[in-house]
């Protein structure tokens, strides 16, 4: 078992609070996935690179970078992770720099907007413990998890990111992981963890590197991907939806004028504004249902 | 009328109330507001008591049903009415997967949707959806009906037994040992009464629907056995 949320807001009206009610939602999924939580938090204007980074002495490391690249180069830290904020362009040098230099430190997520961030412990400690509440952006998603395929660690905790301002959590168990792994690998598709979920993150990245958009990438998953999945994947501008053919994992959605919210149960979706009028429906299986604020 | 707030009062606490209720009870209406998707609502309840749940249900809501009458204002998530004996479930609003399983009895009444799987392994129970239902409905359905006023979703009545399904729309398939029957003067006589219980629209009549079956190739039908179902 375990636990998925995702908010994507249709306007303004609740950027400020999107991490308030993200937080809400992934400690009332406390039950479904106890072990270790994540989100994944899109916000900012998209101009320069945001990476963020898990370990110790950021700040330090912030400030070597500045040399190494020749130009400011800011963090900011939310408890164990730190989000710098770099020049466009430099991500494939700054990966490469701080696996020489800092091996180890982690990169969770980069991109344009996307700030990842993904610890052990119960839902509601670890939204605290980055400041989840307080922070704002137009959608996110969010992971409570129940291990099944892989140990509890927190690199084995959702969401996965493995494409700039992409990532993906999972509810489920693939059962062709380690095959599919191989394959990607092959193809040059650099994946970390032991993790099945990464792997379906991995696919992903995959397909949309060879030119499919995420909704045709997520198609071809249900050809490619044997086992039980509910997906929740985010992009730059806006996040997805897919359940396996025989939907074995729950999901349930409330879509209003303000926001489309996406949870593995209802009670999650219980707190949020105006979702009392809200239209609530179950996602089909086998169908992709995509949102986006570029269309 | 006792009403009872779900933010102040546990469901577990809830239940218990229902739970002690006998039909020498005097106070037999319920309303339990801020439901909020909370689980195991009105959950194995066994007297004539009319329980509204005001909002979403969650998990399991009036599974184990005995002679209750339980209405849902809202949607039900999965396994609504799940192994009922008896009574009756209104959810007015969409059911999540699962609805009726297993139910020996009772009538379930969707006013909106059902998801997957809806009706699977029912052995008895009548269960009538105003909307569609999604795929592997009546799964190895043993006795009962299910009645669908939309459409069906595919596999509907894999490895069926001797539960009828009557459907007024399209279906998108068939499972395996699932088909399609002749519907006879006694069948629409019987629909019609079960439209008339599960309160449909009187413009809605049994000759629009199909029925199908059982073709009893997968399993060991004897028509000595009929009665059993």
């Amino acid at each position: 078992m375990c636990g998925i949320v995702g908010l994507f807001l249709k306007n303004s009206k609740y950027e400020s609070q999107l991490g308030a009610l993200m937080a809400d939602m992934l400690s009332e999924m406390s039950d479904r996935g106890p072990d270790s939580a994540g989100f994944a938090i899109y916000g900012g204007t998209g101009e320069g690179l945001k990476m963020t980074l898990r370990g110790e002495n950021l700040m330090d490391v912030a400030q070597e970078l500045s040399l190494h690249l020749g130009e400011t180069v800011t963090c900011k830290l939310h408890g164990s992770h730190g989000v710098l904020s770099l020049p466009e362009g430099t991500a494939d040098d700054v990966r490469a720099w701080l696996a020489e230099n800092h091996p180890d430190i982690v990169v969770t997520g980069a991109g344009k907007r996307i700030e990842l961030y993904k610890e052990v412990g119960l839902p509601a400690d670890v939204a605290t413990a980055f400041g989840l509440a307080e922070m704002s952006g137009t959608h996110g998603i969010g992971h409570t998890r129940m291990a099944t395929e892989s140990r509890v660690t927190t690199d084995g905790a959702h969401p996965f990111s493995t494409g700039p301002d992409q990532c993906l959590v999972h509810n489920g168990s693939l059962s062709n992981h380690a095959s599919l792994r191989r394959v990607l690998k092959h193809q040059g598709v650099n994946i970390e963890t032991e993790n099945d979920s990464e792997v379906a993150a991995g696919y992903l990245t995959w397909k949309m590197h060879d030119g499919a958009s995420l909704a045709e990438a997520l198609k071809s998953g249900l050809e490619d991907l044997d086992g039980f999945f509910t997906f929740v994947v985010g992009t730059e501008d806006g996040f997805a939806v897919l359940r396996d053919p025989i939907s074995c994992k729950p999901a349930v959605m409330a879509e209003t004028d303000d926001y489309v919210a996406f949870a593995s149960e209802y009670r999650a979706l219980a707190g949020l504004p105006g979702v009392e009028d809200a239209h609530v429906f179950e996602p089909e299986p086998s169908r992709v249902y995509a949102w986006s604020h570029v269309n | 009328m006792n009403e009872v707030d779900l933010n102040e009062t546990s469901v577990r606490d809830f239940n218990g109330q229902l739970h002690a209720l006998d039909d020498q009870s005097n106070a037999l209406a319920w309303r339990a507001l801020n439901p909020a998707g909370r689980h195991c609502l009105a959950v194995g309840l066994d007297a004539p008591c009319e329980v509204t749940i005001a909002g979403h249900a969650g998990y399991y809501c009036a599974g184990m049903n005995s002679q209750a009458t339980v209405v849902v204002e809202g949607n039900a998530g999965v396994g609504c009415a799940e192994n009922m004996m008896s009574g009756h479930v209104h959810v007015k609003g969409d059911v999540s997967q699962s609805a009726g399983a297993t139910a020996h009895g009772g009538l379930l009444v969707v006013d909106g949707n059902a998801s997957a799987r809806c009706g699977i392994s029912m052995k008895g129970i009548d269960i009538v959806v105003k909307g569609s239902i999604g795929p592997m409905s009546a799964f190895m359905a043993q006795a009962g009906r299910l009645v669908v006023l939309g459409d069906a979703g595919d596999a509907l009545g894999d490895s069926i037994y001797e539960a009828q399904i009557f459907v007024r729309g399209d279906v998108k398939g068939l499972g395996a040992d699932c088909v399609e029957k002749v519907m006879r003067d006694e069948h629409a006589l019987a629909l019609r009464e079960l439209l008339k219980a599960a309160n449909v629209d009187d413009s809605i009549s049994p000759e629009e629907f199909r029925r199908f079956g059982s073709a009893r190739s997968l399993y060991n039908f004897h028509v000595d056995n009929a009665g059993a179902y």
